[in-house]
C-alpha cells in the first residue's frame, strides 16, 4: 500500500478549482499536498519550472496518467448497499468495492433495509461496517418516517448526529402531504435535504412499466408519467411553503424536468438527480419482457430522455447519480411483473455519462460537478474535490478505451443490467481511494 | 449437378392408366362396390384419371376419393418441411367396399401403412388394393403392389419426379440422380 | 415456428397456415372416429396458473384427439402454493420430456419467459392481460367461416378491452387481415391501441351501425367498485347487448362471445340464444383451432 504518490502528465479536471488541463498531483499521506499545471490556465504558464523530479520523491508510486482524464473520486448520492438485512443481494463490502472499481469514492446508501435505517443504532452499524469492509467512503441517508411508512416522523436529528446526511423514505415515497411539509420544516434545524422518490401510488399501483401504448400492447399495467409529476408539483409547492431543502430523486419524465426548471426559476430550494438508464435508454428494452429493464420509476420515451438530457445541459437536473439496485439472480429469473425493480448500475454509470461528453450535452468539467462536486455540496460532504488537503480520492478514466458490458465481471453481487452485451467507450481504468490505489487495468 | 433423365412421356403414360384401369376391372370382376382413392398429392390426379378411364371402358361412375395421410405419417418431428395438412374426401361409406389406393410412386411403403390407416378410421373395408405408376423400390415395410405401371429399380441417391397436367406441367416421370 | 406466444409475434402467412390446418381438423372432427395418430408418443402438460374449465377442457380434448398423453397440472394441487417459483416449476417439468407445455398464467409474459427457458413447444393459453392467441384465432376461424373472409369487416369488439386478453389477440390478428375493428366501451376499459388501426366509440349505438361482427366480451364483476365503472346496471344500460341494438347492425350480423356470459349484464338472454348468436360453434371450432396449432409446432417447420 501507498499512501505517497504521485499522478504525472494526467488531464486533470477539477470543476471545484476550475482545473482543465495537464498536469501532475502530489499526495502524501492519502491527502493532495500539491497540483501542479503544466497547461491550460495562466497561473501554469506563469511558472516556468513546474515539473516534479520524480528523483527527489523516492517513496513515492508514480503514476503516469499521460492521455487519461484525472477527475476527483465520483460521489453516488443514491445507492442501495442492501445491509443490513439483504446480503443475498449485496453487502457493504462487495458494494463498495463495485462502487470503486466505477470510479466512485463516496456513496449515500438509501434506508430501505431490513431494519430500514430510522434509527441511529442502524446507522451506526452501516458506519462500522463501513469502517472494517467498506472500500469506498459510506454516507447513510436516514428513513424521514419509522419503518418507512410514511406515519410518523423518524429521529432525524439524532441519526443526523450519528453520520446521516440526508433523509428519504425512498421507494415508499410519503404519501401524506401533512407529514411530507412537516419533514420539510423539521429538516430545516440540521439543514439536511429531504430526497424525495415522487411517485403517487394510487396512480400507480399495480404498475410495472411506463404506461402507454407499448404496456397496452405488452399487457403490462403502467405506471402514468403523472404518477411521478404528480408528485413532483406537490413536493415543490411543499418545499416553497416550507423553506425546506428539497432533492427531487431519479428524474424520468418530461414533466419532472419542466416542474424543476419553473420551480427552480422562482428560487425554490430544489434540486434534482437523474439515472444513466434514463437517458440512456427507453422504455423499448422492457421488450420480451426483460426484467432487467425493470425499474421504478419506470424507463419512459424517447421524449423524455431527451428532455432529461435538455434539463441536464440547462443545470435543471443537478445531479447524476446511479440508484444501484441489486438484485439477486433469482429475483430477476421471474414472471415481469412479479420481478424486483431495479437496476445494477456502479459498473456502468460513469462509462454511460461520458456519452454525454460524446455527445455534446455537457463537457467533461460538467459531467465531473454532476457526479462529484455538486452531490457533495448539496450533501455537505468533503468529497468531489481535488484541492489541496483534501483526501485523495481519485478516478483515472480512459475516455478512449472501449469494453463490453459483462454482469458475470461485475464486482457487484447484482447482475441485474439492461446494458449486457453493450460496448462502452471511456472507463475508470485507477482509482485511488482512502489510501489506496486500484488499478483495474491489471485485471485484464 | 442434377442430371434428369425422362423415364416416361404423355403417350406412356396414357397407355399405363389404361392398362391398369382394365386390369382394376379385370380383377375384380367388373366395378362393382368399387371406389378408387388417391393419395395426396399425386395419387389424387391419377385416382381421377383412371376411374374416368374406367368409365370409358364399362360405362360406369365410380366413386373417387382423395385422402390424406399427414396425421397418420411417422415420422413428425424429423421431417424438416412444416406439414401441409390437405383435403381428406371420402365419397362413400367405404365399409364392405373394395378401396384401390393409388399413388404416385411406391418407394418405402410408409406412405401406404399411414394411408390403410387412415382409411381403416373412416369404415372397414372389404379389401383395400393399391396401384402405383412407379415401383422404384427400396421398401421397407412388407407392402406390394396389385397394379404396377413400371418397375423402376433406383438408387437411394436418386429421385423420381412424378408431373402432371393438373397441377399445370407436361406430364412426364423424371429420374434425377 | 417453436412456440406459440401470442397472435403479435406471428406473421399474416402463419396465422393463414394455422386457419388452413384447422379446417382440415375440422373435418376429423365430423368423422366417427375423432381421433388421430398424428402425435402419438408425444407428451402435453397442461399448466394452469388460473382456473379455467373452457379453454382447459378444450386443450386437453384437442390433445386427446391428436392421441398424445396429457398431464395436467393445476395450482391448488401444486407446488407453487408451496412457493416454488415458476422458474423451478418448469425445470421439474421439463425433466419429465414434456414436449408441450400449455400455460395459462395470471403475469403477462409468463409464456415468453417459459419459452425461452425450455425446450419445449410452450402454447399461451392465456396471460395476464397480454394475449389468448388460440381464442383469436378460432375467432379468425369462426368469422371466415360465416362471412368468408376478414378483410373490410366491421368488427365491433364490445366491453372491458383493457383487461381482456381475448380482446387483445383479436385486435391484432384482425388488424392484419385488414378488417375495419371498432372499440366500444366505457373509456376507463379501452386502452391505448392506436397502432393497430381501431375506432373507438364510447357510444354503443353509434358503434354497432352497420357491424358484420359483434365481439362481446365478459365483464369481470371485481371491476365494479376499482373506478372503472359504478355498477353493473349501470353497464349494462350503456353497453350491454340486447335486442334493440343488435338491430343497428346489419342483418346478417354475427355475435360472438368468448365465454363464460354474464347474460342480463354485457349481453341479454334473448341474444345469446338467438339465431345470430354463434358461440356454441366458437367452442367446436376451439377444438379444431389447438389441434392444428399443436400439430404444426410439432412439425416445427423451418420454411414459414
Amino acid at each position: 500500500m501507498y499512501s505517497n504518490m504521485l499522478i504525472k502528465n494526467g488531464h486533470i479536471i477539477d470543476p471545484s478549482q476550475g482545473i482543465d488541463g495537464i498536469g501532475d498531483i502530489l499526495i502524501e499521506d492519502g491527502k493532495i499536498v500539491r497540483i501542479e499545471q503544466k497547461s491550460g490556465s495562466l497561473e501554469a504558464k506563469k511558472k516556468k519550472n513546474n515539473d516534479f523530479r520524480t528523483s527527489e520523491l523516492p517513496n513515492f508510486q508514480i503514476i503516469d496518467a499521460s492521455g487519461l482524464y484525472v477527475i476527483p473520486g465520483l460521489v453516488d448520492m443514491h445507492v442501495h448497499l442492501r445491509e443490513p438485512g439483504f446480503e443475498y443481494k449485496e453487502t457493504i463490502k462487495t458494494g463498495t468495492m463495485a462502487a470503486v472499481k466505477g470510479g466512485i469514492t463516496s456513496v449515500c446508501c438509501m434506508p430501505n433495509t431490513n431494519p430500514v435505517n430510522d434509527n441511529k443504532t442502524v446507522t451506526e452499524f452501516i458506519l462500522r461496517k463501513t469502517y472494517a469492509e467498506g472500500s469506498c467512503y459510506v454516507y447513510p441517508i436516514g428513513a424521514i418516517t419509522k419503518g418507512q411508512k410514511g406515519e410518523e416522523l423518524a429521529e432525524m436529528a439524532m441519526m443526523h448526529e450519528a453520520g446521516c446526511v440526508a433523509f428519504s423514505d425512498d421507494g415508499r415515497p410519503v404519501m401524506s402531504s401533512l407529514i411530507m411539509r412537516r419533514a420539510l420544516e423539521y429538516s430545516k434545524a440540521l439543514n439536511v435535504p429531504v430526497i424525495s422518490h415522487c411517485e403517487d401510488i394510487s396512480l400507480s399501483e399495480g404498475g410495472v412499466m411506463n404506461e402507454g401504448r407499448l404496456s397496452a400492447q405488452m399487457g403490462l399495467r403502467g405506471i402514468p408519467y403523472a404518477s411521478e409529476d404528480a408528485m413532483v408539483a406537490r413536493d415543490i409547492i411543499l418545499s416553497e411553503l416550507t423553506g425546506g431543502r428539497l432533492h427531487i430523486a431519479h428524474v424520468s419524465t418530461e414533466g419532472s424536468v419542466r416542474l424543476i426548471r419553473q420551480a427552480k426559476e422562482r428560487g425554490v430550494r430544489v434540486t434534482a438527480e437523474t439515472c444513466p438508464h434514463y437517458f440512456t435508454i427507453t422504455e423499448d428494452e422492457v421488450k420480451g419482457y426483460n426484467t432487467n429493464a425493470k425499474v421504478n420509476p419506470p424507463l419512459r420515451t424517447q421524449r423524455d430522455v431527451d428532455a432529461i438530457k435538455k434539463g441536464l445541459k440547462d443545470g435543471t437536473i443537478d445531479v447524476i447519480a446511479t440508484d444501484h439496485a441489486p438484485h439477486h439472480r433469482d429475483e430477476k429469473l421471474q414472471e415481469f411483473d412479479k420481478a424486483p425493480s431495479g437496476i445494477s448500475g456502479f459498473e456502468t454509470a460513469l462509462s454511460l455519462s461520458l456519452r454525454l461528453v460524446y455527445e455534446g450535452i455537457l463537457t467533461m468539467s460538467q459531467l465531473v460537478e454532476k457526479m462529484a462536486l455538486i452531490s457533495a455540496r448539496i450533501l455537505g460532504i468533503d468529497a468531489g474535490t481535488l484541492k489541496v488537503g483534501f483526501d485523495a480520492d481519485i478516478a483515472i478514466v480512459d475516455i478512449n478505451k472501449e469494453f463490453k458490458v459483462k454482469s458475470e465481471n461485475f464486482l457487484s453481487k447484482g447482475k441485474n443490467t439492461p446494458f449486457e452485451g453493450w460496448v462502452l467507450k471511456g472507463m475508470p481504468v485507477i482509482t485511488i481511494c482512502k489510501g489506496k490505489v486500484y488499478d483495474w487495468r491489471q485485471n485484464e | 449437378m442434377v442430371m434428369a433423365k425422362e423415364l416416361l412421356n404423355k403417350k406412356d403414360m396414357e397407355r399405363i392408366i389404361s392398362r391398369i384401369a382394365h386390369e382394376i376391372i379385370e380383377k375384380n370382376k367388373g366395378t362393382e362396390n368399387l371406389c378408387v382413392v388417391g393419395i395426396q398429392r399425386g395419387g389424387v390426379h391419377l385416382a381421377k384419371r383412371l376411374a374416368n378411364r374406367i368409365k370409358d371402358i364399362e360405362n360406369v361412375d365410380i366413386a373417387v376419393g382423395s385422402l390424406d395421410i399427414s396425421l397418420y405419417r411417422d415420422d413428425i418431428g424429423i421431417r424438416k418441411e412444416q406439414p401441409v395438412v390437405r383435403k381428406t374426401e371420402i365419397p362413400c361409406d367405404i365399409t364392405d367396399k373394395k378401396i384401390v389406393l393409388v399413388d404416385d410412386v411406391l418407394f418405402t411403403g410408409r406412405s401406404i401403412r399411414a394411408a390403410m390407416d387412415a382409411l381403416m378410421d373412416f369404415g372397414r373395408p372389404a379389401q383395400i388394393q393399391l396401384a402405383v405408376l412407379i415401383d422404384r423400390g427400396h421398401k421397407e415395410l412388407p407392402i406390394r403392389a396389385d397394379y404396377v405401371g413400371k418397375n423402376i429399380p433406383t438408387s437411394m441417391s436418386e429421385s423420381i419426379e412424378v408431373q402432371l397436367e393438373e397441377e399445370g406441367l407436361e406430364d412426364r416421370v423424371l429420374l434425377q440422380t | 415456428m417453436k412456440d406459440l406466444v401470442g397472435i403479435k409475434e406471428l406473421s399474416r402467412n402463419e396465422i393463414e397456415l394455422i386457419l388452413n390446418t384447422a379446417s382440415s381438423f375440422k373435418d376429423v372432427l365430423r368423422r366417427d372416429i375423432k381421433k388421430v395418430p398424428a402425435l402419438r408418443g408425444k407428451t402435453v402438460v397442461n399448466l394452469f396458473f388460473e382456473p379455467s374449465t373452457r379453454t382447459r377442457t378444450s386443450f386437453e380434448l384437442a390433445e386427446k384427439r391428436l392421441s398424445t398423453d396429457v398431464l395436467n397440472f393445476s395450482v391448488p394441487t401444486s407446488s407453487v402454493v408451496k412457493g416454488e417459483s415458476l422458474f423451478d416449476t418448469i425445470k421439474t417439468i421439463e425433466a419429465y420430456g414434456v414436449d408441450f407445455i400449455v400455460i395459462r398464467h395470471s403475469s403477462s409474459g409468463a409464456p415468453h419467459f417459459i419459452a425461452r427457458n425450455v425446450i419445449a413447444s410452450v402454447i399461451n393459453a392465456g396471460d395476464g392481460i397480454n394475449e389468448h392467441p388460440t381464442q383469436a384465432l378460432l375467432d379468425a376461424f369462426s368469422i371466415i367461416e360465416k362471412k368468408g373472409s376478414l378483410e373490410g369487416l366491421n368488427i365491433a369488439i364490445v366491453g372491458d378491452i383493457l383487461h381482456s386478453r381475448v380482446a387483445k389477440s383479436n385486435i391484432y390478428l384482425l388488424s392484419k387481415f385488414g378488417a375495419n375493428i371498432r372499440l366500444i366501451g366505457p373509456p376507463t376499459l379501452i386502452p391505448d391501441m392506436a397502432d393497430h388501426n381501431v375506432e373507438v366509440f364510447y357510444e354503443m349505438d353509434e358503434g354497432l351501425k352497420d357491424a358484420d361482427v359483434i365481439m362481446m366480451l365478459r365483464i369481470q364483476m371485481e371491476r365494479q367498485g376499482k373506478g372503472f365503472f359504478p355498477s353493473t346496471m349501470e353497464y349494462f344500460k350503456n353497453w350491454g347487448l340486447d335486442m334493440r341494438r343488435l338491430k343497428l347492425a346489419k342483418k346478417d350480423a354475427i355475435v360472438m362471445h368468448p365465454g363464460p356470459m354474464n347474460r342480463g349484464i354485457e349481453i341479454s338472454s334473448d341474444v345469446a340464444d338467438s339465431g345470430q348468436s354463434i358461440i356454441l360453434e366458437q367452442v367446436t371450432n376451439g377444438l379444431a383451432v389447438r389441434m392444428a396449432v399443436m400439430y404444426l409446432l410439432s412439425g416445427r417447420g423451418e420454411n414459414v
